[in-house]
């Protein structure tokens, strides 16, 4: 169990399975975090409420719905939460909205089973099923919190607490998902992953007649 | 994206800032003269009998754009901090070397070579564009010093050893400045630096641009989490911005130096422009103030390659970029801290 003060953010463990030195930057050197939160939640919260179909018949609609699951030690906000009326009682099923597509790894899918998790510790109920709404596809991805989801979540959050614990910012290294992340200028993946010497630079500039 | 964005200058006395709805509105005399979006702003610089409401400055704070007050002659008296942002590891780490004497002095060596070397850039291109016209020989002279200490620069030193060099440099660079000032003679003739007060033309134009610059350098540190009072080569001292000093040194060359040779020597200011005090001291006159800071925010617009980034950006970002380079230096990211050069 975590303490109150040890809850990390919902949104970090995306970052940290998207590329260990996003989240390094957002979450432990904070650089500029406001710009990147700013935004993010901006066109989340936007999305999420521009849908409105919150009057559908026997579907109660909560949104921005803060969480937290002091076994995972997380915290966060939760786009949309809906409440089925089911023949044993009301379902929860959590939505995440996000504006892209469907991705090849399971950043969303941690993300949302980590909401699940957090609302289960919650209301003490069972949450079994939730989906992504995706903005390009505009469909939803129907998401099943079967028993590899939920262990890839807590091993995720387990990582989570020991990266954000060490402070260790991992070094930067260029590649193809440098040109969809907004913190490019400030991680400055070409010049910090090692290759490029200041020292050299410096050496050549002085000696150059 | 950090964006270059515009510093707003506020010279009329008498204005009064306010927020209104996501725009800083400006007021002289109960009319709405300006409306600006904030988040089209850097900055916010005000010169003498300039107010702004508490709201607005929450709200300049909350995006991150400095507001500063300098009394109308330039002097600075007081900026207007938010909370204070960024990463705690960063600002310990910062701590931490600022209080060993040898990584202090390894940190002040890399902001000398950035000076010393731009002020050998500035006088090398005085002298390939006006060869014919300046005291050549004294100018290479000066030349040969600052590169004998850049030589020096490359081995380890005490931090008073470094900034003995320092001292040294800096009677070379600005004992041939004065030639530099190719036109204008009569009105400007500079015989060495002085600050408080500015006792000539030529060092009330200098000191006035230092100032300019190290606001921008100062709210660019604080942008990326660095804290601009502890610095490096200048040691603590209550009130002063050690660190903005710091990182400001190898800018006055190539930026604010070269700033007042152009100014000066394309006519731009003119004698007149000053006025002697009582007390001998010099100020600058309201049109003269205005062409200069309209002559600073053109020039951060200027599009330079970054040598060490190869990366194309304005002047303007450059502060930010090298508060940045220097915070990943810091972290552990690069080898050392790579000052810009001016080529």
């Amino acid at each position: 169990m975590y303490a109150e003060d040890e809850l990390l953010s919902i949104s970090a463990l995306q970052h940290l399975l998207f590329c260990r030195r996003q989240c390094a930057l957002i979450h432990i050197e904070r650089v500029w975090a406001e710009n990147a939160f700013t935004v993010r939640g901006g066109i989340l919260h936007e999305k999420a409420h521009e849908q409105g179909y919150a009057s559908r018949d026997g579907v109660r609609v909560a949104r921005a719905v803060p969480l937290r699951s002091m076994e995972l030690g997380l915290s966060g906000v939760a786009d949309v939460v809906e409440f089925h009326e089911g023949r044993d009682g009301e379902i929860v099923f959590p939505v995440e909205y996000k504006l892209g597509q469907p991705k090849a790894d399971a950043c969303d899918t941690v993300q949302l089973c980590a909401q699940a998790l957090c609302l289960e510790e919650m209301l003490s109920r069972p949450i079994e099923a939730g989906a992504i709404f995706y903005g390009r596809t505009r469909r939803r991805l129907a998401v099943a919190f079967d028993a590899a989801l939920r262990e890839a979540t807590r091993a995720a959050c387990d990582d989570l607490h020991a990266f954000i614990r060490a402070g260790v910012t991992p070094k930067a290294r260029y590649d193809a998902r440098c040109r969809s992340c907004s913190l490019e200028a400030t991680c400055l993946p070409r010049a910090c992953g090692g290759k490029r010497s200041a020292r050299a630079y410096l050496r050549q500039a002085i000696e150059e007649p | 994206m950090k964006r270059h964005l515009n510093t707003l200058f506020v010279t009329t006395q008498g204005t009064y800032l306010f927020k209104d709805g996501e725009t800083l509105a400006l007021k002289v005399e109960d009319t709405v003269k300006l409306r600006l979006p904030i988040h089209t702003l850097e900055g916010v610089v005000c010169f003498g009998q300039v107010s702004a409401s508490p709201f607005l400055l929450g709200h300049c704070a909350a995006h991150g754009v400095s507001v500063s007050f300098l009394t109308e002659h330039g002097r600075f008296l007081a900026s207007v901090q938010g909370p204070t942002s960024g990463n705690v590891l960063l600002r310990r780490r910062q701590y931490r070397l600022a209080d060993d004497p040898a990584a202090s002095a390894a940190l002040a060596r890399f902001f000398l070579s950035g000076k010393l070397a731009n002020a050998r850039a500035v006088l090398r291109r005085a002298l390939r564009d006006h060869g014919g016209k300046i005291e050549a020989e004294a100018v290479g002279q000066a030349i040969d010093r600052l590169s004998q200490h850049l030589d020096r620069l490359r081995t380890d030193m005490a931090l008073d050893a470094a900034r003995g060099m320092e001292g040294d440099a800096a009677h070379a660079y600005y004992g041939v400045f004065d030639h530099l000032i190719v036109a204008g003679k009569g009105d400007f003739a500079f015989a060495g630096r002085n600050r408080r007060p500015p006792l000539d033309p030529v060092n009330c134009l200098l000191s006035f641009l230092y100032v300019l610059l190290a606001h921008d350098v100062r709210s660019a540190l604080e942008t990326t989490g660095l804290d601009p009072a502890v610095g490096f080569l200048h040691r603590d001292r209550p009130g002063r911005p050690g660190l903005a000093l710091d990182l400001m040194e190898e800018f006055r060359p190539f930026f604010a130096d070269r700033l007042a040779l152009t100014l000066m020597n394309l006519g731009k200011v003119k004698g007149k422009g000053f006025k002697r005090l009582e007390s001998g001291a010099v100020v600058m006159d309201d049109a003269t103030r205005k062409e200069v800071l309209m002559a600073y925010q053109e020039r951060k617009q200027d599009v330079v390659e970054h040598p060490f980034l190869r990366e194309k950006m304005p002047i303007g970002l450059l502060f930010h970029t090298q508060a940045l380079l220097f915070a990943r230096h810091l972290r552990g990211d690069l080898d050392g801290y790579p000052p810009y050069l001016w080529k």
